[in-house]
């Protein structure tokens, strides 16, 4: 694709946990000390690699997930950062975020992260009631949240996000409202907002199974809520964070005027992106592609890494999905429609050299008579009906 | 050479279902050296894949066996295996007009049970002489004499010396070869007479055609003879005679009368070798026809349509083969407005419905869409003339309707007393007439209903078996016609009719009948963009309504970078699972919605 061709974004895998919640279905786990050592001499070396074969890309956000990055020890985190600055070409403007988890660090960390040009904090706060996060196996209480909010403020941080979840079993509206009204009294500059969704292989699924397939045969359950219930939740949500200023800029996404989060924005823009670590997923040159997801394997392959060979593949390279124009065009509306300003027409006649009526005009006809997207100012959005039914209007653009 | 009448015995093995028929078959076959035990595969005689795994017999099989018995003589065995379901009540019927002698295996716990008396009776009607074996003499809950005395009292056989045997672990075994000798009788016939074979099976062979399964009366049959089908009138060349050996045809020179065999006469089509009928000599004719042969006709008709519409040549292929070897199959092309191009077609019963459907799945890889079954109604118009339905669909206008007949069964509930009350209740709620009880024992009862076979061919034997936690038992014979107040109950969704999901229902249970489709198509249909109103109608009557909320969320809660290739396949399996479905007017209705309501009383 032309449109993003100079720039790239990066994202890094952490997978360490001190504990891994009820929900879960992320690569993370509980390693010991060694292993994260050798992880992140792995890491570095493959951010080394990858560096000196893009160094001509500008950098333009990076985001360090995991797991639990804040979890790993303070000098490894700086030791990946400064290899990211050293072999790539990181734009000065550039958003680094980092995901924190309440519990896990100290005012120290974010000293460090501040040097090391961390500019973003993520806190996995979930809910502020204590039985809610006890339900979902979190580690940590309301109260240590609040902590651990205070130390990044203190170190001058002013970019600052906060996860939140609905959807949660017994949760009532009102619960949520409690969680909501706490976080919007401190103000942070972005909050995402989830709805909880069962995974396979997570304790969840296996406390909810049951009321999940239940649910699946469109039948209600008591612990989950239903669907009319989580339409009274996700309203909920986008009333209460409206009415405090935060402005909805994706489904699960609201931010204060200029604090929108980039790097998620390149993901639903389809920016090149490369992710590095165990499990990362990149996109780069119309080609989707991951990383191996056992950390021992990875630990090994970094090893082989030759950076003086520029023919060399990357040995940990694999789920190589090359992508049709077709299936970039479907992407490009699945995931553009995610976002509240939806797609440009502009950008799509750039991306593509099509006209996106010229491609889309039956379905995008079809869901505007159904009332659920919108054509003004040469884009083409989702409206609130539409957003809140967006797997069935995304759908319609699949072939 | 000829074969010495007195040292053949042609036989069938009856018991209700698993007392352990085919376990005594396989028993048989290993004993008298047949096969090894090493070459048998558990129950050789069910060969189809899914006899085994049903444990039920479907077509009949035969198989001659050589025993050299304790005499120091050797005997000749045909064995013919019969299915044991009253759907296939004909073909039974058929394969014991075919022996002498009938083994008769009563479970040593369960004593008689309903299809045991039917199966006994047919084959005294056949003046078959029965040999009783009491089997599962090993369980602990064996207790045969109670069952010795059962079967002398009920059904009046001597049964003090019947073997007790085990047909698991084989012990006494031997005990039935020796008796098959001593009681049952030889056949007789005159090698020397006029052709006068039955025809008790077939099946259709690609490379040979037709293979036509005959136990000689009278006569001989040979390679080259030209012979006739007495009932069709078809003539053919025979090919090839021979006997049965384990899943194996084995030619040989002549069949001559009292023998059990097959004969091939590149006949293409099992329809001109009807079940039932004789085969004579063209030259040297028989003077009369056995008696028995009469044309099966089905008893249940559902509509089959292929889950993928692109399929419907497929199917037609795939119902034609099996057609070759089920002459009760029928089948002819019909439309619906919401599912295309199908068949309706007509069966024995629920049980050959349900064997064919899974057979064209399984076989022939078709995904189905099955509508309800329905009973052949008989509508008397006003006009004097009279129309056999079988598809709902096609009743005519209740004003050219005099009046409507349904087909009634003459049923028999073999139960233990303390589930009496139940049974006859469950009987009175399916509109039985009842006609008598008697008790076997004092712990058990056979209960005669005349009941509609519209009420027991969706799930009475699952209703019977939970009212009665598996105690009772159950058999049925088609008794004739009866005037009923019948009514055709519709279904609209979004207000259109939906002529696949129509049937005929007793007026009186319409409300009912509506009530619960509607609840459960409430909940096979997926909401839409818009809200759904199902509704059951009779005539222009609105009898129930459920409603379909519309949707309201259906997002996924996130998707970043690592979650794009998998949120598309989620996207990608929603828009597949549309396709599957079926578009009735602006609504898309799953497959499984139609096929739902044959279980409306699961709960």
């Amino acid at each position: 694709m032309e449109l993003y061709k100079d720039i790239l974004e990066l994202y890094i895998h952490i997978p360490f946990c001190v504990k891994k919640c009820d929900y879960c279905d992320f690569l993370s786990g509980t390693y010991d000390a060694d292993i994260r050592k050798a992880y992140t001499e792995a890491l570095c070396r493959e951010i080394k690699w990858n560096g000196i074969r893009l160094g001509d890309k500008l950098v333009t956000s990076i985001y360090i997930g995991g797991g639990t990055p804040s979890w790993l020890e303070v000098e490894y985190m700086a030791n990946i950062m400064d290899a990211v600055h050293k072999y790539f070409h990181v734009d000065s403007q550039a958003e680094v975020t980092i995901e924190v988890n309440p519990g896990t660090v100290s005012s120290e960390h974010f000293n460090v992260y501040r040097s090391v040009g961390i500019n973003r904090i993520s806190i996995g706060l979930q809910s502020a009631n204590d039985d809610e996060l006890k339900l979902l196996g979190r580690i940590h209480t309301y109260d240590r949240f609040l902590h651990t909010y205070e130390f990044a403020r203190v170190a001058g941080f002013d970019d600052v996000s906060v996860d939140i979840m609905t959807g949660l079993p017994g949760q009532t509206p009102a619960k949520l409202l409690h969680t909501i009204h706490q976080v919007v009294r401190l103000q942070p500059e972005h909050i995402s907002a989830y709805s909880l969704i069962i995974e396979k292989g997570t304790p969840f699924y296996d406390r909810y199974k049951f009321d999940a397939v239940k649910q699946h045969a469109g039948m209600e359950t008591e612990a989950l809520p239903n669907e009319d219930q989580e339409y009274e939740l996700y309203k909920t949500t986008q009333m209460e964070l409206a009415s405090h200023g935060y402005e909805q800029y994706e489904i699960s996404n609201y931010a204060k005027k200029g604090h929108v989060c980039q790097h998620n924005i390149g993901y639903w823009k389809r920016v090149p992106y490369l992710g590095m670590g165990i499990g990362a997923a990149s996109l780069m040159n119309e080609t989707r592609f991951s990383n191996e997801r056992d950390i021992h394997d990875y630990i090994e392959h970094a090893k082989e890494l030759v950076m003086e060979n520029f023919r060399q593949e990357s040995p940990m390279r694999v789920d190589v999905q090359e992508l049709s124009r077709q299936s970039a065009m479907e992407e490009y509306m699945f995931l553009g429609l995610r976002m509240n300003a939806g797609v440009s027409r502009s950008e799509f006649r750039q991306a593509f050299g099509l006209e996106i009526d010229g491609v889309y005009g039956t379905v995008i006809q079809k869901l505007r008579n159904e009332g659920l997207l919108e054509a003004a100012e040469g884009r083409i959005y989702l409206n609130d009906r539409g957003m809140d039914l967006a797997n069935y209007a995304m759908a319609q653009f699949l072939q | 050479m000829a074969i010495d009448q007195s040292k053949v015995r042609n036989f069938c093995i009856i018991a209700h279902i698993d007392h352990g028929k085919s376990t005594l078959a396989d028993r048989l076959i290993e004993k008298t050296g047949l096969l090894t035990e090493r070459e048998m595969q558990a129950q050789v005689l069910d060969n189809m894949e899914l006899e085994r795994e049903r444990g039920i017999t479907i077509k009949s099989q035969a198989v001659r066996l050589i025993y050299h018995a304790n005499d120091g003589q050797e005997y000749i065995f045909n064995l013919i295996d019969t299915p044991g379901h009253v759907d296939f009540n004909y073909e039974v019927s058929r394969s014991l007009a075919a022996c002498d002698g009938a083994i008769l295996v009563v479970d040593a716990a369960q004593g008689i049970e309903a299809q045991t008396l039917a199966n006994v009776y047919l084959a005294l009607d056949h003046d078959l002489e029965v040999l009783p074996v009491i089997n599962k003499v090993d369980l602990p809950s064996a207790d045969p004499q109670r069952v010795i005395a059962e079967i002398e009292d009920v059904i009046g056989l001597e049964a003090e010396d019947a073997p007790q045997i085990s047909a698991k672990t084989g012990l006494n075994v031997e005990q039935v070869l020796e008796q098959i000798i001593e009681k049952l009788p030889a056949p007789s016939g005159d090698p020397k007479a006029p052709l006068q074979a039955l025809i008790f099976d077939s099946l259709y062979d690609p490379y040979r055609g037709v293979i036509v399964f005959c136990r000689v009366k009278e006569g001989t049959l040979k390679a080259g003879d030209s012979v006739r089908m007495m009932a069709t009138g078809a003539t053919f060349d025979v090919v090839e005679v021979g006997y049965f050996g384990a899943g194996q045809f084995i030619a040989c020179d002549e069949l001559q009368a009292g023998m059990v065999g097959y004969m091939t006469a590149s006949i293409k089509n099992v329809k001109d070798t009807r079940v039932g009928d004789t085969i004579t000599l063209v030259k040297n004719p028989c003077a009369e026809a056995l008696p028995g042969y009469k044309k099966v006709n089905p008893m249940v008709y559902c509509g089959l349509y292929p889950a993928d519409g692109a399929k419907y040549p497929d199917l037609r292929d795939a119902l034609e083969k099996l057609q070759l070897n089920d002459a009760a199959l029928q089948f002819e092309p019909e439309t619906s407005i919401a599912l295309g191009f199908g068949f309706r077609c007509g069966f024995l019963g629920l049980l050959h419905l349900d064997v064919i459907q899974e057979r064209l799945e399984r076989e022939y890889n078709l995904d189905l869409v099955t509508t309800a079954p329905s009973v052949v109604y008989r509508v008397h118009k006003t006009d004097g003339s009279m129309i056999e339905l079988t598809n709902p669909s096609n009743l005519p206008d209740p004003s050219e309707i005099d009046y409507m007949e349904e087909p009634v069964v003459d049923a028999e509930i073999m139960v233990t007393s303390e589930y009496i009350g139940a049974i006859m209740d469950l009987c009175q709620e399916r509109r039985g007439v009842y006609v008598s009880m008697e008790y076997m024992e004092e712990t058990r009862a056979l209960i005669k209903y005349v009941l509609p076979l519209n009420e027991i061919i969706y799930d009475f034997f699952d209703a019977l078996k939970s009212r009665s936690r598996g105690y009772a038992s159950f058999d049925y014979e088609f008794k004739g016609y009866m005037q009923s107040e019948l009514v055709k109950l519709d279904i609209l969704i979004n207000r259109e009719t939906v002529d696949a999901l129509s049937f005929i229902v007793f007026k009186d249970t319409a409300y009912e009948r509506g009530r619960k489709m509607c609840e459960k198509l409430k909940d096979e249909i997926p909401r839409h963009l818009f809200e759904i109103p199902i509704q059951a109608a009779v005539g222009s009557k609105i009898i129930a309504r459920e409603t379909v909320k519309a949707m309201r969320k259906d997002v996924l809660a996130k998707c970043y970078g690592g979650d794009i290739s998998r949120k598309k396949k989620l996207l990608e399996k929603q828009k597949e699972g549309k396709k599957r479905m079926r578009q009735v007017g602006n609504v898309e209705i799953p497959q499984e919605a139609f096929m739902s309501v044959l279980k409306l009383d699961e709960d």
